[in-house]
């Protein structure tokens, strides 16, 4: 079964997946922290939620889902990240169209 | 596995290392309609979550230290269901079976404090059928539980498989798609224990 | 709860116009038991067909499947038409408003889901895997598997006629009125789970055709290789897997919304009937390029067969195709500018709708310069191809019309919207599936079509489809709207005659097709396909024997060019004959499809009814048939070389004497 060590790096290391995890823990600890002691105003904690949650999502696609742009790999990289335009466009048009159509309503 | 099936094996390898991939890739293209499915539902909860109709909104009722909690047993399980698939990749067979065995009690006790979570909402009077909010928020929450359900049923399948037919071709596709899966829900845990529960308890 | 639900001898049918359909659907469903077992081919169908994996009898059944519904869908128009043009002057036709209602939103139910979509798919599974030089799809026992779920969503929708009712809500199925409160009949219900069972079917050949082309392309075949057709099914294939998911949420909160009391869309404790709407048609827009970009595809392999040049524009079809479908994605506001979403988000929409426009005039473009100075055969693909051409012109100009939100606000739901979407999907989806029907028809059953009813055909749509829909724009200014079940207004009077008129006209047109089909079967011996190649073809497809092997390629093409078989042709290397061939590895048929169909319409079926117990049992059904298929043998097998060497050989003596 030799086939399956010469491309080890596609499926991780020991290192690596301990790797992500910590990065992950303190990506989960932060946000949690934030919110549950209150250190910060509003705008400031719904930046950090915002900014630690899209690099935890990054490090799980790159640690724990071995997203990479290799050759083998690329085709699966490039499918979540189409994925990611249409949720961008479909989830953000969404929230705008029925904001806007709410906030009409308070005329 | 017996010698036979095993020469089988050798004699066609290309070919099915190749169904293989095909499999993984092909279970990738529906984990991406999956994310599009949990994006649906997140669009609409972020669209009636201010929508409390006169009832309980999230920062009345959220517990953080619960949510906390699951989302140590979920992120632990995704280590431990990767160091299963190194093994997997090292025929290690015990340790493979160890470690699956491992990533659903943490699994287990993330839909443990899931149910023990919306038991005690629906008692407290705060069903998905109080307000718009509800609906949205036991709808999301759920499904993913759903997932996470479905993840863990499939897991004893393929315990039984792997304690019984060892790690062949097949058995390694068949993790490497479950691996994907279970990493997949980490992620999409990651957008509601930020997007529903913190944005929510602020 | 009674052991059967909601479901009581009231649920049978009253209305003599249901029963009299019922009888003969009977009588024609017991002339066909009898005959299949009279002529003792129950066995065979199943074994050879039902349970087939092979995407070329998979396909097959598709187009089947999408004749059957044509009738029952067509059927549904030519009801409402003649009512119309009864319904004048304050009569209140044949159609009581109850009975109506049902029609209209069944026809549009099954004229886009099971009609358009098992044609698309069904020329899709025929020809993308012959195309691209692969034995099979990806996964073949799934592609089976989304097939009977095709079926059983249709199955449902069919059901709903004898027992219940269906949907009176139009086929987008807007609550609040879909909602309990308003819809508390079944026939919701119907709706919800026809579109739930098909949509998971479609997702699932969505994944597997994009793992197809992306994975088993022929060793030399770049993806900037892949014959046009293969490329505007893969773009579907991407709007598939990226808008079905938002269907199946949208219903799936319908549903919680009936059953469970949750409030996602309804006027009570905060729920929001404009996000349904909106996730409606962020799935719905999408949708029409699913169902056109095939078309548009097929048109490029006819038109470039038939003026024996090749295409014009390759590439920047390929990149058109593409922009249509990420712009595709940002255009669905256009179906509720009158929603009332503020100016800036309906100049938004309104402006990328028009954007819209601007790839597809360029197929259009590159559609005339292919025919620019070649020699244009008057074949009837061609005939479809060029009366799309006109047609489609017509119905994507009012569509920028009626893009423009200020325009919108006065023709949202009036006839002028009814006739540029069947100016659209007609003219453009529909002509191009006849346009491939009878383009690959001898390569996927062996014999050639007849060519005079197949113009008859052709003359009869485009002339009845002139007659039935150009009055509906003049309606529509007129101030006609949408889903009235009868008029009381002089001036619209002709306007609907003529509209009718052409509605029998257009059945002239399906007829001729029916006896198409008949005179070809009946002379099936004279018009035998030997060769493969009746057209002089462009692409793979036309280098194998007609109907093609069961394994497709004895030896997979190496491919050098995008036109693969023109070129083989021309450097004489097609029509090779081997001296040895390796062993194929096949699927075997299971019947895994056919029993999980089954389930899952007895599922949609318990649930339509609150059959509590039967909702359980099937779902748990589905649960272990997809489990104990995981865990069958004997999947798969080899074909021997010196069979297969046999089976080449007949074909290129028969190619020799051809």
């Amino acid at each position: 079964m030799s086939q399956h060590d010469h491309d080890s790096h596609a499926h991780g290391t020991v290192g690596s997946y301990v790797v992500g995890f910590i990065l992950s823990v303190i990506l989960t600890v932060i946000p949690f922290w934030a919110v549950m002691t209150g250190s910060f105003d509003r705008a400031t904690t719904v930046a950090i939620l915002v900014v630690t949650a899209i690099v935890q999502i990054v490090v799980h696609l790159k640690y724990f889902l071995h997203l990479n742009f290799s050759k083998e790999g690329k085709l699966d990289t490039f499918s979540f990240l189409f994925t990611a335009l249409v949720i961008v466009m479909v989830v953000g048009l969404s929230i705008w169209i029925i904001y806007a159509s709410n906030a009409m309503m308070m005329y | 596995m017996s010698t036979h099936a095993a020469a089988h094996h050798d004699a066609h390898h290309d070919e099915h290392h190749d169904t293989g991939r095909n499999t993984v890739f092909g279970f990738w293209i529906y984990l991406m309609t999956d994310c599009i499915l949990f994006a649906s539902f997140f669009a609409t909860y972020a669209v009636l979550f201010m929508n409390t109709a006169g009832g309980a909104s999230g920062s009345e009722i959220f517990d953080l230290k619960l949510v906390a909690g699951g989302t140590a047993a979920l992120l632990l399980s995704s280590i431990t269901f990767g160091f299963a698939m190194i093994s997997a990749y090292k025929q290690n067979k015990s340790g493979t079976l160890f470690w699956l065995a491992v990533t659903f009690l943490f699994g287990a006790v993330f839909i443990g404090l899931e149910i023990y979570e919306f038991n005690h909402l629906i008692h407290a009077g705060h069903g998905p059928s109080e307000s718009a909010f509800l609906t949205a928020f036991f709808s999301l929450v759920g499904l993913h539980g759903l997932h996470v359900t479905a993840g863990l049923i499939w897991l004893i399948i393929l315990f039984i498989e792997v304690s019984k037919s060892g790690l062949g071709n097949q058995q390694l596709t068949r993790l490497s798609c479950l691996s994907l899966f279970w990493h997949f829900l980490d992620i999409v845990w990651i957008c509601v224990f930020t997007v529903v529960y913190l944005m929510g308890a602020m | 709860m009674s052991f059967l639900g909601k479901l009581s001898w009231d649920a049978l049918p009253y209305d003599p116009i249901v029963i009299g359909t019922l009888t003969v659907v009977a009588i024609g469903g017991a002339f066909l038991f009898a005959l299949i077992t009279k002529m003792k081919k129950w066995g065979w169908l199943w074994r050879e067909w039902l349970t087939s994996v092979d995407h070329k009898r998979l396909g097959i059944m598709y187009i089947i499947l999408a004749f059957v519904m044509l009738i029952r869908g067509f059927a549904d128009a030519i009801m409402m038409r003649t009512q119309l043009a009864l319904a004048t002057n304050g009569s209140e036709g044949y159609l009581p408003p109850d009975h109506y209602d049902q029609i209209f939103t069944a026809h549009g139910v099954i004229m886009i889901i099971f009609v358009a979509m098992p044609f698309m798919t069904g020329l899709m599974n025929l020809i993308v895997p012959l195309q691209i030089g692969a034995r099979d799809v990806a996964f073949p026992f799934l592609n089976n598997l989304s097939f009977w779920l095709a079926v059983s969503g249709a199955l449902l929708v069919n059901i709903s006629l004898g027992l219940g009712e269906f949907a009176k809500t139009g086929w987008v199925a807007y609550p609040p009125l879909s909602g309990l409160e308003f819809s508390p009949g079944v026939g919701v219900d119907y709706y919800i789970w026809a579109l739930q069972i098909s949509g998971l079917g479609t997702t699932l050949t969505g994944v597997n055709f994009l793992v197809t082309v992306l994975k088993m392309r022929t060793p030399g075949m770049k993806l900037m290789q892949m014959p046009i057709f293969t490329w505007t099914c893969t773009w579907a294939n991407v709007l598939i897997v990226a808008s079905f998911p938002i269907l199946t949420a949208a219903l799936a909160m319908l549903t919680l919304d009936r059953y469970l009391d949750f409030h996602f869309f309804t006027n009570d404790a905060g729920g929001n009937a404009m996000m349904y709407i909106n996730l409606f048609w962020a799935w719905g827009h999408p949708e029409v390029y699913i169902l056109v970009l095939p078309a548009f595809g097929i048109f490029s392999e006819v038109v470039s067969t038939f003026t024996g040049k090749r295409l014009f524009g390759y590439k920047s079809m390929v990149y058109a195709s593409g922009a249509i479908s990420i712009l595709g994605f940002i255009v669905w506001l256009h179906h509720f500018f009158t929603m009332g979403s503020s100016a800036s988000v309906n100049a938004f929409f309104g402006i990328m709708t028009m954007i819209i426009a601007i790839p597809t005039g360029v197929k259009l473009f590159n559609w005339l310069f292919t025919m620019y100075k070649g020699r244009i055969r008057m074949e009837v693909p061609m005939l479809w191809t060029i009366g799309f051409i006109i047609i489609f012109s017509i119905g994507g100009m009012t569509g920028v019309l009626l893009a423009v939100p200020g325009a919108d606000y006065v023709l949202h739901n009036s006839l002028f919207l009814i006739a540029h979407f069947h100016n659209t999907i007609i003219g453009g989806a529909v002509f191009g599936y006849f346009a491939g029907f009878t383009f690959w028809f001898s390569k996927a059953m062996g014999f050639h079509l007849d060519p005079k009813w197949g113009r008859v055909s052709f003359w009869c749509w485009t002339i009845g489809f002139l007659m039935a829909f150009m009055p509906l724009y003049v309606l529509g200014f007129l101030g006609m709207t949408r889903r009235l079940n009868h008029t009381d207004n002089p001036d619209w009077n002709i306007w609907l005659y003529i509209a009718a008129a052409g509605a029998f006209v257009i059945a002239i047109g399906i007829a001729a097709q029916f006896i198409q089909l008949f005179v070809a079967f009946r002379d099936r011996n004279k018009n035998k396909d030997t060769t493969g190649d009746p057209w002089n073809g462009h692409t793979l497809e036309w280098s194998l024997a007609s109907p093609p092997q069961f394994y497709n390629f004895a030896k997979l093409p190496h491919v050098e060019d995008i036109d693969a078989f023109t070129d083989m042709k021309e450097k004489g290397t097609a029509y090779q004959r081997h001296a040895k061939y390796e062993p194929i590895h096949m699927p075997s048929n299971t019947n895994a499809g056919p029993i999980m169909g089954a389930l899952a319409t007895a599922f949609g079926f318990a649930f339509v009814w609150h059959i509590w117990w039967l909702v359980a049992a099937s779902f748990v059904g589905l649960i272990v048939a997809f489990i104990a298929r995981s865990y069958a043998s004997g999947k798969d097998y080899y074909v021997q070389p010196d069979e297969v060497a046999r089976i080449e050989n007949e074909h290129l003596d028969n190619v020799a004497k051809g």
